[in-house]
Parts: C-alpha cells; sequence; structure tokens
C-alpha cells in the first residue's frame, strides 16, 4: 500500500538522525575509551590502559558493587510499594479508580531535582523530620545517619521510581481480562491462590519492565549522591562525572560509560528475552 | 432414545437440585431481574433464553457466585448456595470466550480446578486424560490457548468445567463465537455430552433455534421476568404469550374478538367456544396449507388470498398472502414452483392458539 | 463490578495504599508548607506564615532568564521530536529496510539509558565537531533523547488506528501526501498532545543530559541546582512549588482533553446485558 518512496521518505531523517546523534556518539566514546590523557591532552594513542586501570583498582570496584547494591535496593523497594498500590488500583478501587490513577501519576511530573531536594529538606539535620522527632521528644538531638548517607540515596531514588514501576505494573495488571479471575474463583481458588496462580503470573511482563527500569537509572545516577548522599554515597556515575569535570580524564571516563552502556544493554537484553517467554496473548 | 422420555419431572420439589426462590438482583436504579422462582432438576438440559438485556446472564451469574441477590435465596441439593463465594460452590461455569489461562497449556488449564483443591497428582492426571477425551483433544494437551482455533479453545474450556464433577454446568453463550457450520456441530456434541454425564446443564442463548434443539425444557426470560418455562414441543404448540409465540419460531398473530361463540379475525371466522371478547392468536406459518380440491372439514378454517411475496428456502416456500380487508398472512409450505393469483388456503381451527398480550 | 461479602474486600491491602500514597506526597506536601513559613526550610513545627520567599522569587532575574531558556529549549525539543518521532514510528509501522531491528533498539534507548550517557557521548560528538557549548547543544540533546517518546507514543496511535481510512481515502482519489494530512494526521491527533506533553515536560525537568551540554545561559534546572550548590534556600520551594503547580495544570488540560476525545471509546466498553 506504500510507496517505496514514501517509505524512503519516511525513514530516511530519523535513520540519517539517529545514525548521526546517537550511534556515531556512542562509537565516539568507545573510541575515546581506547584513548589516553597525557600531559593534561587528549592524545589519540589506542591502548587498553584505561580497561585494565578499572579492573585492577579496588576503589573503582567497591564503588561499582556500591551502586549495584543501592540499585538493587531501589528496585526491591520501589516494587514493594508499587505492586500493592498497582494491585489495590486495578482490581480493588472500582469508583474512584481514575482518579487515584491520576494522583499516582501527578508526583511523576515534578522535577527530579524538585523531589530529590525535598528529601534533602526534610533529611537533615535542620530538616522537617529532625524537627518533628525533637517536637515529639523522641529524639533530642538531630539523627545524623538520615541525610548524607547510602539510606538517603535509596530513599530518594525509591521516591523517584516508585511511580514509574506502579505505571508498568498498573498497564500490565489492567490487561488481564476479568473473566480469568472469575474462572479461577469458578473452578475453587480462593482470592491469595488466585493472586499466585494467575495475577501474578500474567503480571510479569510489566513487573519486569518496571523493576528494570528502576534498576538501570538508579545505576547511572548521579544526582541523588550529589543531593543526599554525601561523600560515603559515592556511586559509579559520579566518578564518570568527576573525571569529564575537574579529575579531566575522558578516556578513563568513557572507559567507565562503555562498562556501564555494554552491562546495562547486557541486562536489557536479557529482560526482553525473559519478557518474551513470560507473555501470554 | 427419544428425549420425550427422559425429561425429568420437575412437579416434585423434592428432586431439585436447584431452587431458585423469588431472587431478584437491581443494578443502581435498574431491576435486572424481578422476582425469579425456578426449579432445576438434576439430570437436565435447560435454557435460558431471552433478548440481550433480559437478564439471562445475570441470573446465570448470580448462580456461579460473581453477584449477590437482591433479594430472594437459591438453594441447592437442600443447602443455601447464595452466601457461598464461588470457589465454594460445586457448580462451574464455561465463559462466553473462555476464559483460558494463557500461561498454563491446555492440560494445565483442565487441571487447574483439580490442582487448587490439593487433589493427588495420579488422579489428576487420570481425570484430566479422561476429559481431554470426552472432547477429543487429547493430541492437543500440551498445546497452548493461544495456538488453537475458536472451537479447539471451546472444548478445552468444557473439560476444565467437567473435569471437576459439578453438580450443575453452567453454559454462557459459549456457541456464540462460532460460525454457523461449526455451531451446529458443538451444539449436536454438547447435547450428546449431557446425555452422557447426566449432569445438569444450565444453557443461556438467545438464539432460540438452538434453545429448541439442545433443550429438555426452556425457560423464555423477558425484561427480567419468567415469560414462560416448558418444554420445547409445548412451549412451540402452546405459547401462553404473543411475546411468546413471536419470539420462538415464527407466527402470524390474529387480532379479533369472540362474540356469540364465533371467533372473527378480519376476513376469517370460525367456530370458538369461549365468553365474549377481544381475542389474540397465534397461527404457525406452518399450519396453513394449500387447499387441495374438496369440502373442508369442520375442525378447518378456508379462506381465499392473493399471493403478495414468495420467498424460496430450498425444501420450502414463506408466502406472502393477502386475505383482504388488511389481513396479511405468512404461510410455509412445501417447495411447489411459483405460485400467483389467488389461492386457497386451509388451517385446523385447534392451530389457531389463543395467546394473552 | 461484583460484590462479594465484605471478607474479601482487603483493609489491609487499602491502609497499604494509603501508606505508599503517603510516602509518595510527603515531600511534595513538605515543601508545600515550607515555601510559606518564616523561618526558612526546616524544623517544626512551620510558624509564621509568609509570602516574602514568593516576593523574593519574583525579583530574581536569573531564575526567570533560566525560565525562559528552559522554554525555548523545550518548545524546539518538542518540534523536534515530534517530527523526527512521527517519521520512525511511520518507518517503524510501515517500511521494512535492513537493520530496521537495530534502528528500533537504537532509537529507543535513551529512553532506558541513563541520561549521563546520552549527555557525555554528545558532549564528545560536540567536541570533535569543535561545536561550543550553549542552549544549542541542549536544543540538540534533549531533541535527540526525547525522540523515544515520541516515537512510542506515536507508534501506539498508529497501531490503534484504522487501517481501512487510509485504503477509503486513497480509493476515493486523495494522493499519499492528502492522504497523511487529511486522514492519518487528524488520527494521530491524541497521539501527538499526549506525546507533545511529555516531551515538554521531560525537557523542562532535564538534568541529566543538559548537566554536560550546557555553556553560559542556564535552564531552570541547571540554575535550581547551581544554587542548592551553594545552601538551601526557601526560594527554591517556592519555585519548585509553582513547578508543582504548573505540572498539576497541565495533567488536568491533558486530562481534559483526553477524556473529550475518547468520550466515544468509552462508550464501547460498557456492555453488560
Amino acid at each position: 500500500m506504500y510507496s517505496r518512496t514514501y517509505k524512503s521518505l519516511v525513514s530516511a531523517p530519523p535513520l540519517l538522525w539517529v545514525a548521526l546523534f546517537l550511534l556515531l556518539p556512542y562509537a565516539l566514546m568507545f573510541a575515546h575509551s581506547l584513548w589516553q590523557v597525557q600531559d593534561g591532552a587528549l592524545v589519540h594513542h589506542w591502548n587498553l590502559d584505561n580497561y585494565k586501570k578499572l579492573v585492577t583498582n579496588p576503589v573503582y570496584l567497591e564503588v561499582l558493587f556500591r551502586t549495584v547494591r543501592i540499585a538493587a535496593s531501589v528496585m526491591f523497594c520501589s516494587l514493594l510499594l508499587g505492586y500493592p498500590l498497582a494491585y489495590y488500583l486495578s482490581f480493588h478501587s472500582h469508583a474512584r479508580k481514575e482518579l487515584l490513577y491520576q494522583l499516582v501519576i501527578v508526583p511523576l511530573w515534578v522535577s527530579y531535582l524538585v523531589r530529590g531536594y525535598a528529601w534533602k529538606t526534610i533529611l537533615g539535620s535542620d530538616g522537617v523530620l529532625n524537627g518533628l522527632l525533637q517536637y515529639l521528644h523522641i529524639t533530642h538531638e538531630p539523627v545524623s545517619f538520615l541525610l548524607y548517607s547510602p539510606f538517603a540515596v535509596v530513599l530518594t531514588l525509591t521516591h523517584i521510581y516508585t511511580p514509574f514501576v506502579f505505571l508498568a505494573i498498573y498497564a500490565s495488571l489492567e490487561h488481564i481480562p476479568r473473566p480469568l479471575v472469575e474462572a479461577s474463583h469458578d473452578l475453587g481458588a480462593g482470592p491469595l491462590s488466585t493472586f499466585f496462580r494467575v495475577i501474578l503470573p500474567l503480571s510479569m511482563p510489566g513487573l519486569v519492565a518496571g523493576a528494570t527500569f528502576a534498576f538501570v537509572l538508579s545505576l547511572g545516577d548521579f544526582l541523588a549522591p550529589l543531593l543526599v548522599g554525601g561523600s560515603s554515597s559515592t556511586m559509579i556515575a559520579n566518578i564518570v562525572q568527576s573525571l569529564f569535570g575537574a579529575a579531566y580524564d575522558w578516556p578513563l571516563g568513557s572507559a567507565i560509560s562503555v562498562c556501564i552502556l555494554v552491562l546495562i544493554i547486557g541486562l536489557l537484553f536479557l529482560t526482553e528475552r525473559l519478557e518474551k517467554r513470560w507473555s501470554f496473548k | 432414545m427419544s428425549s420425550a422420555t427422559t425429561i425429568p419431572d420437575v412437579s416434585a420439589a423434592a428432586e431439585a437440585l436447584l431452587e431458585i426462590r423469588t431472587v431478584a438482583k437491581r443494578f443502581g436504579s435498574h431491576d435486572v431481574l424481578k422476582s425469579i422462582s425456578l426449579n432445576i432438576a438434576a439430570g437436565e438440559f435447560l435454557t435460558l433464553l431471552g433478548e440481550s438485556g433480559s437478564g439471562k446472564t445475570t441470573l446465570l451469574r448470580l448462580i456461579a457466585g460473581f453477584e449477590e441477590p437482591t433479594a430472594g435465596e437459591i438453594w441447592m441439593s437442600g443447602e443455601r448456595l447464595d452466601p457461598l463465594p464461588p470457589y465454594r460452590r460445586r457448580v462451574n461455569t464455561v465463559f462466553q470466550n473462555y476464559a483460558l489461562f494463557p500461561h498454563l497449556n491446555v492440560r494445565e488449564n483442565v487441571a487447574y480446578g483439580l490442582k487448587v483443591r490439593g487433589t493427588a497428582s495420579a488422579e489428576v492426571v487420570e481425570r484430566v486424560g479422561q476429559a481431554l477425551s470426552m472432547v477429543k483433544m487429547d493430541e492437543f494437551a500440551a498445546a497452548r490457548p493461544s495456538r488453537l482455533s475458536g472451537g479447539q479453545q471451546q472444548r478445552v474450556a468444557l473439560a476444565r468445567a467437567l473435569v471437576n464433577r459439578p453438580q450443575l454446568l453452567l453454559l454462557d453463550e459459549p456457541l456464540s463465537a462460532l460460525d454457523a457450520n461449526l455451531r451446529k456441530q458443538m451444539q449436536s456434541e454438547l447435547k450428546a455430552l449431557q446425555r452422557q454425564l447426566g449432569i445438569t446443564f444450565l444453557f443461556v442463548t438467545h438464539d432460540q433455534e438452538e434453545a429448541m434443539a439442545l433443550s429438555d425444557r426452556i425457560a423464555l426470560l423477558r425484561d427480567g421476568a419468567l415469560e414462560q418455562v416448558a418444554s420445547p414441543r409445548e412451549i412451540y404448540a402452546h405459547p401462553a404469550t404473543a411475546y411468546t409465540a413471536q419470539f420462538i419460531g415464527q407466527t402470524n398473530l390474529l387480532r379479533g374478538e369472540i362474540r356469540r361463540g364465533i371467533a372473527t379475525c378480519g376476513p376469517l371466522r370460525w367456530p370458538l367456544e369461549e365468553p365474549d371478547g377481544p381475542a389474540l392468536f397465534s397461527l404457525r406459518p406452518e399450519c396453513i396449507r394449500l387447499s387441495r380440491e374438496g369440502a373442508r372439514r369442520n375442525s378447518e378454517v378456508k379462506f381465499r388470498a392473493g399471493i403478495r411475496q414468495q420467498l424460496y428456502a430450498g425444501a420450502s416456500e414463506l408466502l406472502e398472502v393477502d386475505c383482504g380487508a388488511g389481513q396479511i398472512l405468512r404461510v410455509r409450505v412445501p417447495a411447489c414452483g411459483s405460485l400467483t393469483g389467488e389461492h386457497d388456503f386451509i388451517f385446523t381451527i385447534t392451530d389457531a392458539i389463543r395467546v394473552h398480550g | 463490578m461484583s460484590r462479594h461479602s465484605p471478607a474479601r474486600r482487603s483493609p489491609l491491602l487499602a491502609i497499604y495504599a494509603v501508606l505508599v500514597f503517603a510516602f509518595i506526597y510527603l515531600p511534595i506536601v513538605a515543601l508545600i508548607v515550607y515555601s510559606f513559613n518564616r523561618d526558612g526550610v526546616g524544623g517544626f513545627p512551620p510558624r509564621d506564615f509568609t509570602l516574602d520567599w514568593y516576593r523574593q522569587l519574583f525579583a530574581d532575574g536569573p531564575i526567570w532568564d533560566s525560565v525562559l531558556n528552559s522554554l525555548l529549549v523545550a518548545a524546539g525539543a518538542v518540534a523536534l521530536s515530534l517530527a523526527l518521532g512521527l517519521l520512525a514510528a511511520l518507518a517503524l509501522d510501515r517500511a521494512n529496510f535492513p537493520g530496521k531491528g537495530l534502528f528500533r533498539r537504537v532509537v529507543l534507548l535513551p529512553l532506558i539509558l541513563p541520561g549521563i550517557i546520552t549527555g557525555l557521548s554528545l558532549l564528545m560528538f560536540a567536541s570533535m565537531a569543535k561545536l561550543p557549548l550553549n542552549l544549542w547543544t541542549v536544543f540538540l540533546g534533549h531533541g535527540t533523547a526525547l525522540i523515544s517518546v515520541a516515537t512510542t507514543e506515536l507508534f501506539a496511535g498508529l497501531q490503534k488506528m484504522d487501517r481501512a481510512q487510509e485504503e477509503a481515502s486513497l480509493d476515493l482519489g486523495a494522493t499519499p501526501w492528502q492522504t497523511f494530512w487529511r486522514i492519518t494526521l487528524p488520527n494521530l491527533k491524541l497521539s501527538l498532545i499526549a506525546a507533545g506533553l511529555l516531551i515538554f515536560t521531560l525537557s523542562m525537568d532535564e538534568i541529566a543530559v543538559t548537566f554536560f551540554l550546557i555553556g553560559r545561559d542556564n535552564t531552570l534546572p541547571l540554575e535550581i541546582w547551581g544554587r542548592l550548590r551553594r545552601g538551601i534556600t526557601p526560594e527554591i520551594n517556592a519555585i519548585s512549588t509553582l513547578i508543582f503547580v504548573v505540572s498539576v495544570a497541565l495533567i488536568i488540560v491533558w486530562y481534559r482533553i483526553r477524556t473529550r476525545t475518547i468520550g466515544a471509546e468509552a462508550q464501547q466498553l460498557l456492555e453488560r446485558p
């Protein structure tokens, strides 16, 4: 139905743009990772030193593990918060479903920065939470571990990504035809049994998508540590950021970025396979 | 095996498997069901027949347990059914769009009800095998529902329900999604299955032909109330109301009056021993015949009419005839070639059934 | 919906849902409340209602400059992303070409990749191409990163569209070009608006990619970021509250548009006899 001219006209611009501004830059990043900095200047000397540095330097490895731990924590917490909420909205709220859905979406539209800043004001030594605790005489001194700790980073990122996880799971749950739930009851399975045998398996695509999103984006986050994490929560992206900033070592920074990129693409590949296996039409 | 000899007798309430006692259902301000009372006998094939909006599906869902009655009670085998949730009723449903679990294969779908109740593996395997054989789906045991055709899915849905040996099987328009030929075939298989198993079937449909072909009894629902409950032959031959007469099969509705023992409907008149007053009669098209030469008997009515339209239907013709005085009748006769002009027609007086409404 | 005996209602689940809601809204509520607090951010409870911080905000020149910059970039990003995203969606929906699978994945990458990676790779591109860092590079970054949003939304819209409409148009004598403008585009109206609003919001809020592509002129998020490094002031609460209010207003607008156009579709979903 569509002529060759139509198809070429339509495909060419985006293809060119994507090639020029997405593929090429990624390729450049990869190239940079194989170069070096000598005497404060970038030198196109091909080598694998950067990668060697990464694998042998214990600091980098420690930061990487911490980053993975934080990302995993964020993923689990968002799931724990997001799934029950999505389930409640999908199956138990009837009259107010649309309204409640909008209420969950609203915070998504509020700036990341704003939300991170909000937690900063709440968790600080002079912050709202400490003020509240002292007002209620639960504590007499500011609790200091709340802010500038991995805890604060996980908390902030969970707050940011729970609505995303909710969205993915909610979409999946809404797709489950209600007659399936009735059929399960009809055949003798109670609500709990029905959840584990029918609803949970059928919601897996959404669950996997949401969890992946939360994990991957937390993995590469550098803002939350800067806002609320303090020096004890440096994540891998912070190292990259400083290498492109004050510590001026683009090749090394690129090498780390390439590693992150490869890790994420590998993960996405894996989850895509999983989603295919678990999505039933 | 003639169906006439095996229609269960439901006059004896003690034998009723399911008793629906003055059940009513209201959604918001709308009375979907208005005080229904009906007994269903063990082993019978009863059809809830009606148009969309008649309440038939709602009644089915009340029995399955997906809704609660606004008033009235439902009893099964001498115990109250309506307070129980669906997973505690000995009732299983074949859903309209089958509702097969897409993430389980055929065997797992059929085994679901057994697994959920913790039935022993060996027994599960055996019963599932039997159920699949019964619906002739053995070779598809490992397939996913998405790979099956509509008819195949329908069989699996049936097996999944029957494997649990319910006391009552509910079927919610299970054949409506199938094409005409497959539908006829499945009707015949369903009927045979029910006979073989002896399980009580409660079947919902809007298709009156289907209802007549399959049922031991038909319960005709109209606007949330039972219009008539009787066997197919009874309901066809003796419709109680004009609605029934028109809904089931085709009919001619003759409006007229009875005066001094004579019923008059337009140009047609015949003797009828009934009190004076207005009257409505149902006369089936196939009861009217082309008259051969010869006098009519006393039990017959003869009239002359002009052919207005003739629709050929293979084995029969459907004629639209004008009897004069504005009385138009439809007549079904065996195929006889093209007819024109005026002809004599004849029908037996007792075929004009007095109806209400 | 069916109603069952009360035992089936899950009060525990409802309570949990309320708690999650509270968690999501707590910081926002605190933010708004403290933007009116004379003593600034922190401490409890807030006293002394004041609008001073808002007055200070409105007199703050650099902030509003950055707002203007953000609006310009966002407008540009919307235009660029929608245009390219529409073409990409059409290509994915209708054309087959070698590398289509790769193209689809690469287009969607910026959606799931952390912004730092997209930002840095574009930085290196700009550096090699000797481009100065300014709002144009930011615009480039946003536009490129957000094509994926437009593509996803518009592709979904295309899939839902009734193909027969385009066929009918061609059958009646319209050229493909005419069909595109008269039939295809109007059908995508809802998707275009949805994508546009989303891209606009994401662009206004974008930090990670912008961080590496910014020059001397700041966008709003980066202006706020800069202030934050210097210390917390309730003026930031004030601007954050304003951002929140505008976001909610946008959602309401979006909601109104959506419900008005989906009215007919919704009717079909109410089928029960």
